[in-house]
């Protein structure tokens, strides 16, 4: 049952480098009786990508939406174990899950703008949290978001048009820029380019580069090559354990583990 | 062993001619139904043809007496059309915040053993018979806002509008929360997800981003339901009354277009005369007017979804 995360070759060197933003210890999590992820112990560095890799079912989806505590809204889904955002553990009862999510954005996997114009896309979490000083203040801050999410030159002439107009790419990109208009801390992206066209793609990927000079960033992705791409930190997930973390490039020249290499040079999954 | 060529001639094959008798028997329902609705309104519109050849357009639309009975008849269409709508609003008034919260309650807050008890329940209110609602409106309900208003000093007519307004508004319940549920539980997951994953709480995920969406089926909810209690005539005959007074007073006795075209209609009829084709004209009027709502509601509809869909 209890299983050690392989690390590569030691501690990687972007963990050592950079600040933990989020430091999970032994988490489980359970769909009613059936266990979607053992054991689980990550530090994930702030200013930095981390990708989780790994076959479809293996839980990296699922831990995902544990660190945003998302998985609250599926009522047979039970978490045990400790993560930490900042040192907070976030499934303390004392922490306020609205305050949690505005500080963790997270990006879905197919582009969910709401049926609102583009310009109250962006605006909807800076309303809610009561962001915003004045009319002026809010449309700085969404005409940042959008310049941020690289999306401002493409829309700035028509933010009162539906976002739901947009393509698909585009889409993706105002759903970044909904995230980080709130000015979150960690910006969770779960298969952000699955539904994208490669050229959609390539744009996004640029755009996550950038990004992480100021987010802490975590990606899934069924793409080794983006996972490569992008991430500094790479996590291997199979059947619901972690089996080896480690910087990028190691994991993907020098992997430890035998599942790791077999994974990664597509015998599986 | 011989072996069967494969026959690729038409003529024995069975399917060549079921494939066209289906296709016509699905023809001949459609027109059908097309045809009867076309023979109901031409035969409509034909004896309100003659009703308007004896009494001019402008009297009918714009008189504001009707009295068919009196020695020198007159049919004014107002005090029937304001009664209508009078006892429409307040059933509206009544239906829309109870049929919205109820949907909204079933969809996004119940959990689904209350759900699968709370939604036959409420389709069971659709189920009676509005004839049974007509005298709970004028047996129990009238007697018990009449007592209320002697409480406090108010005179109430023993049939008003208001009790069958409640009545008309607890008739037409079912039929919004149950459309409107629908809706609701057709928006997209990803939708709530989306603004849960912002920080929202369940209730401005719903205020914000559920009912926006679900809206444009939220107004055809809306619209099916205000054709049913403007078409409704049980519960008006019951409990509403046959004096058409003008008036947009509540409490008063108030007449509408159904339980005047009922009026008109029963016992003994010489078929030809005005009295008696003023059924026709108000049934034309009734038929037109629940048109415009369609239309009405598919515009708003076709608007909302060009702006975000």
């Amino acid at each position: 049952m209890s299983f050690k995360t392989v690390f590569t070759p030691a501690i990687p060197a972007i963990i050592a480098a950079n600040a933990p933003k989020i430091v999970a210890q032994d988490v489980n999590v359970y769909y009613g009786e059936k266990s979607a992820i053992k054991e689980l112990s990550i530090t994930i560095p702030d200013k930095a990508v981390s990708a989780f890799i790994g076959p479809s079912g293996c839980g990296k989806s699922t831990f995902l939406r544990s660190i945003n505590r998302m998985n609250d809204t599926i009522p047979s889904c039970r978490v045990t174990g400790k993560i930490a955002f900042d040192g907070m553990d976030i499934y303390d009862r004392a922490v306020d899950v609205v305050e949690l999510r505005a500080r963790i954005g997270m990006v879905f996997q197919k582009p969910n703008p709401f049926p609102k114009s583009i310009f109250e896309n962006v605006a909807y979490g800076v309303r809610i949290h009561g962001l915003a000083k004045d009319k002026v203040d809010l449309e700085r801050i969404v005409t940042e978001s959008l310049q941020r999410a690289s999306l401002w030159d493409e829309v700035k002439d028509r933010l009162a048009h539906a976002g739901t107009g947009l393509s698909g790419g585009q889409q993706q990109r105002l759903c970044i820029a909904r995230a980080i208009a709130v000015n979150p801390e960690v910006i969770l992206m779960d298969e952000p380019c699955s539904a994208l066209d490669p050229i959609a793609t390539a744009r996004i990927e640029e755009l996550i580069s950038d990004l992480k000079q100021n987010f802490c960033i975590v990606i899934v992705t069924h793409s080794m090559q983006q996972a490569a791409r992008v991430s500094d930190l790479t996590a291997f997930f199979h059947l619901g354990t972690l089996v080896e973390v480690g910087d990028t490039d190691a994991v993907f020249t020098n992997p430890q583990e035998k599942r790791t290499q077999d994974y990664i040079t597509g015998r599986f999954g | 062993m011989t072996t069967t060529s494969l026959n690729l001639t038409k003529k024995y094959r069975l399917r060549h001619y079921t494939e066209p008798v289906v296709f016509s028997l699905m023809l001949g329902a459609s027109f059908f139904a097309v045809l009867t609705t076309l023979g109901i309104v031409l035969s409509v519109a034909s004896e309100s043809y003659r009703f308007f050849s004896a009494v001019p357009l402008q009297s009918f639309l714009f008189g504001t007496e009707w009295a068919p009975s009196s020695p020198i008849p007159s049919f004014g269409f107002v005090p029937l059309i304001v009664g209508t709508l009078l006892i429409t609003i307040i059933a509206l008034a009544v239906a829309a915040p109870i049929g919205i919260l109820s949907a909204v309650y079933m969809a996004e807050y119940a959990t689904p053993r209350a759900r699968a008890f709370a939604k036959p329940l409420l389709e069971l209110l659709a189920g009676i018979p509005t004839v049974v609602l007509g005298f709970f409106a004028a047996l129990t309900v009238a007697p018990f806002i009449r007592a209320m208003g002697a409480q406090v000093g108010l005179t109430i007519a023993s049939e008003s509008a208001l009790a069958a307004g409640l009545v008309m508004g607890m008739m037409i319940v079912p039929l919004i929360s149950s459309l409107s549920d629908d809706v609701i539980n057709a928006v997209p997951q990803a939708m709530r997800d989306g603004s849960y994953a912002m920080g929202a709480t369940q209730s401005e995920t719903i205020r914000k981003v559920v009912l926006p969406a679900a809206f444009p089926g939220i107004v055809s909810a809306f619209i099916l339901a205000i054709s049913r209690a403007i078409g409704e005539t049980m519960i008006v005959v019951m409990a509403a009354g046959l004096a058409p007074n003008l008036s947009i007073n509540p409490l008063a006795a108030v007449t509408t277009v159904t339980v005047q075209i009922n009026a008109m209609l029963v016992g003994d009829q010489e078929f030809d005369s005005a009295k008696t084709l003023s059924a026709f004209a108000l049934g034309l009027t009734l038929f037109v007017l629940t048109l415009i709502l369609n239309v009405i509601a598919l515009r708003v509809v076709r608007q909302y979804k060009e702006h975000y869909a």
